[in-house]
């Protein structure tokens, strides 16, 4: 077991002829992952191995529509590698076409655009779930690599990860799988401000799992994710969690790099976060170096 | 992206919302045609900077009040008195912000002021119409203080604001008679449909006010835009004010890199915005003081690393320098010649740089730096690393 993806997963890459999406489709793939088909609007019909710098080790069918190959190679996760001003036109087109796990790794989506896919996301008979954007995708260590993360830093095992931020993630699954232990899913939301999937999803996700024995959580400044889910996990995770915010020492009212990190008057500062956390019994790592310690510590390992 | 305040204005012009007749001037010539072309006994001088809290600051000269209500002749004078000089408000810091353009109105008479805005609601993912009868006021000390006093309306942005949402509103504002409630639908309209079609991340009105005449008009105006979306905007692109910028950032921004100015010393350069501020963080923890908050990127090349370590160095303050790079897409070996270029290009390095490389391509990105001849202190862990610099940097 394990969440989102796993070896059966058939994925299909919107944007795979592009620079990105060729070079993270075919390590994803070097890794395992069954990229059943690619998505190039007027390329449908061709079957494509790569460019000058990519050799894929096999071929994979190119097709116009998301939905040609959900019907033909039985899709049933994508990940978007298309351009800011294109990816919510091909998260919508995912969802339409009955997608089940839809991965954006795009960053830099206009946030209108985000809040016309979440109003679709919430309506009734949506089937699909979506992870990012602006996000380092998902790994189920050994099964499945659905994203931008370096392969090498994972094994597989029994840590679940959930984190906003892309490097942080790298961060605690190298962390944990240093100390000798695995991931069973390592998930990046995204630190953008509208998003797919919140924490508190991904935690409940966790919790549900039974092959996830421990969780780490990632969170920074913006919003109130972390809070949210701390608050959940207080009362029904009995699973060992630690967690780390990023941006104690960020000033306010700037933007952080990532679109959603941003501390508007009092809200949304690491230190509302930090405090919140530990009144829910979550350990927080002092320092980014040492998030995978700390989950030992709490995990009594 | 933030604008001025008569940019603002003109925007609300444009989109049927009523403002104040105004006229802006960038240089004291303009001056009296500017107050010349308003009506009334009396002008509002008003100094446009990107910060609020104008009316409150004060000149570095000890001039008083970044917008002042003057008689009609005497406007020019005070507007002389701002131009040029450094205003100083609680947004600005204490550097202030150098007064380029006056913006000059006409004066209004005030029945009673209200405060309005829109912005996206994170949590919910639709835009919100946040409205209070307490006008001029920080909306933020009300909402903790006076919750009550504070109506928020939320719209869906797949059907835009709805009748029965602006009557909701104008109920709330005391704006129930006919005359009122037509005249408030079609400020609140224009609002909604500039903040929509626009892109733009906050619309704030503060303070609206009714005349004693009945009529409802925007005193103030406040817009930011998405900077994600300015893409399809280039008519809001050409608002854009690089003075109110600071330089390093600008030059950061030509090659794609995030890079925010801060007060430290240490500076750091790191890949990924979350890591990028955990480094700042760690620096901190272990007694030192971030100079910058800098994300390279997944995508950055040579040339944007070679950039961005001199944009480090060009800091006056910097001391000293961490590099912290987990590599993913972001390769340890382009970090790594991205730095001996930068350093060979400024002819050696004069502050102690300390280097934690991690991830993919980890060996040949020591590899150059080790046989760069640079004096590097490297790191095998984060902990390490920001230990190494706090103690060199503060000998």
């Amino acid at each position: 077991m394990s969440v989102l993806i796993n070896k059966d997963t058939r994925v299909v890459v919107s944007g795979l002829t592009g620079k990105t999406g060729t070079f993270h489709a075919d390590q994803c793939m070097r890794y395992g992952t069954k990229i059943v088909g690619g998505v190039t609007p007027g390329k449908g019909g061709m079957m494509y191995s790569g460019n000058d710098k990519v050799q894929f080790e096999r071929p994979v069918p190119v097709f116009d529509t998301i939905a040609d190959s959900v019907s033909k190679e039985g899709a049933n996760a994508c990940v978007i590698f298309v351009p800011p001003p294109f990816a919510a036109d091909s998260i919508l087109e995912a969802i339409d076409a009955g997608v089940e796990t839809i991965i954006c790794i795009t960053e830099g989506i206009p946030v209108r655009d985000m809040a016309i896919v979440r109003a679709r996301l919430n309506e009734t008979g949506c089937k699909s779930r979506l992870i990012g954007p602006n996000c380092p995708g998902v790994i189920t260590p050994g099964e499945c690599k659905i994203g931008i993360m370096p392969a090498k830093i994972h094994r597989p095992g029994t840590v679940g990860i959930v984190s906003k931020s892309g490097t942080l993630t790298y961060e605690a699954a190298f962390q944990v799988s240093n100390l000798g232990y695995g991931q069973s899913t390592t998930i990046g939301i995204g630190g953008d401000p509208i998003n797919g999937t919140s924490m508190l999803e991904a935690v409940q996700m966790f919790n549900a799992d039974p092959q996830t024995e421990a969780i780490i959580m990632i969170g920074e400044i913006g919003g109130n994710n972390e809070q949210i889910a701390a608050q959940w996990l207080k009362d029904n995770c009995k699973k060992p969690v630690a967690a780390f915010i990023a941006g104690t020492t960020a000033p306010k009212g700037r933007r952080m790099g990532h679109a959603g990190a941003i501390v508007t008057g009092k809200s949304g500062s690491a230190a509302e976060k930090i405090a919140t956390l530990k009144d829910c019994g979550i350990e927080v790592a002092p320092t980014p170096a040492q998030i995978g310690k700390t989950l030992l510590k709490v995990w009594g390992k | 992206m933030n604008i001025h305040e008569y940019q603002a204005k003109e925007l609300f012009a444009n989109f049927g919302v009523a403002v104040a007749k105004g006229a802006a001037a960038k240089d004291v010539s303009e001056f009296e045609a500017a107050v010349a072309s308003l009506n009334g006994s009396h002008v509002v001088v008003k100094s446009q900077i990107h910060a609020g809290g104008r009316g409150k600051g004060v000149f570095k000269d000890g001039f008083k009040g970044g917008v002042h209500y003057a008689k009609r002749e005497e406007a020019v004078e005070i507007a002389k008195k701002m131009f040029g000089n450094i205003l100083v408000t609680k947004q600005t810091g204490e550097a202030g912000k150098e007064v380029k353009t006056i913006y000059f109105t006409e004066g209004c008479d005030i029945a009673k002021e209200y405060y309005l805005s829109i912005v996206m609601d994170r949590a919910s993912g639709k835009d919100v119409v946040i409205a209070s009868c307490e006008g001029g006021m920080e909306i933020e000390k009300v909402a903790e203080e006076t919750p009550e006093k504070i109506k928020k309306v939320f719209i869906n942005p797949e059907t835009g604001i709805q009748p029965y949402q602006i009557r909701e509103l104008a109920f709330f504002l005391g704006f129930g008679e006919k005359e009122l409630q037509k005249k408030f639908a079609a400020l609140i309209k224009g609002l909604y449909k500039l903040y929509a079609s626009k892109d733009c991340s906050l619309v704030e009105v503060n303070p609206l006010i009714l005349t004693p005449q009945n009529d409802i008009i925007a005193l103030d105006a406040k817009v930011s835009f998405d900077d994600n979306a300015l893409f399809r905007h280039p008519d809001i692109l050409e608002y854009r004010d690089l003075s109110e910028e600071n330089p390093l950032e600008i030059e950061a921004k030509k090659f794609e890199l995030n890079y925010i100015k801060l007060d430290g010393n240490i500076a750091c350069m790191v890949n990924g915005a979350g890591l990028a501020m955990a480094t700042m963080d760690i620096i901190k923890y272990y007694g030192g003081d971030p100079a910058n908050f800098l994300d390279v990127g997944g995508g950055a090349t040579e040339e944007a690393i070679t950039a961005a370590f001199k944009i480090l160095l060009s800091d006056e303050n910097t001391k000293g320098i961490l590099i912290n790079i987990f590599g993913g897409i972001m390769r340890c070996d382009v970090i790594a010649a991205g730095v001996v270029a930068a350093v060979k290009n400024v002819g050696g390095l004069k502050i102690p740089l300390v280097v934690r490389l991690e991830g993919t391509n980890v060996e040949q990105g020591n590899k150059i730096l080790a046989e760069s001849g640079i004096d590097i202190t490297t790191a095998s862990d984060l902990d390490d690393a920001a230990q190494k610099i706090v103690k060199i940097v503060s000998k």
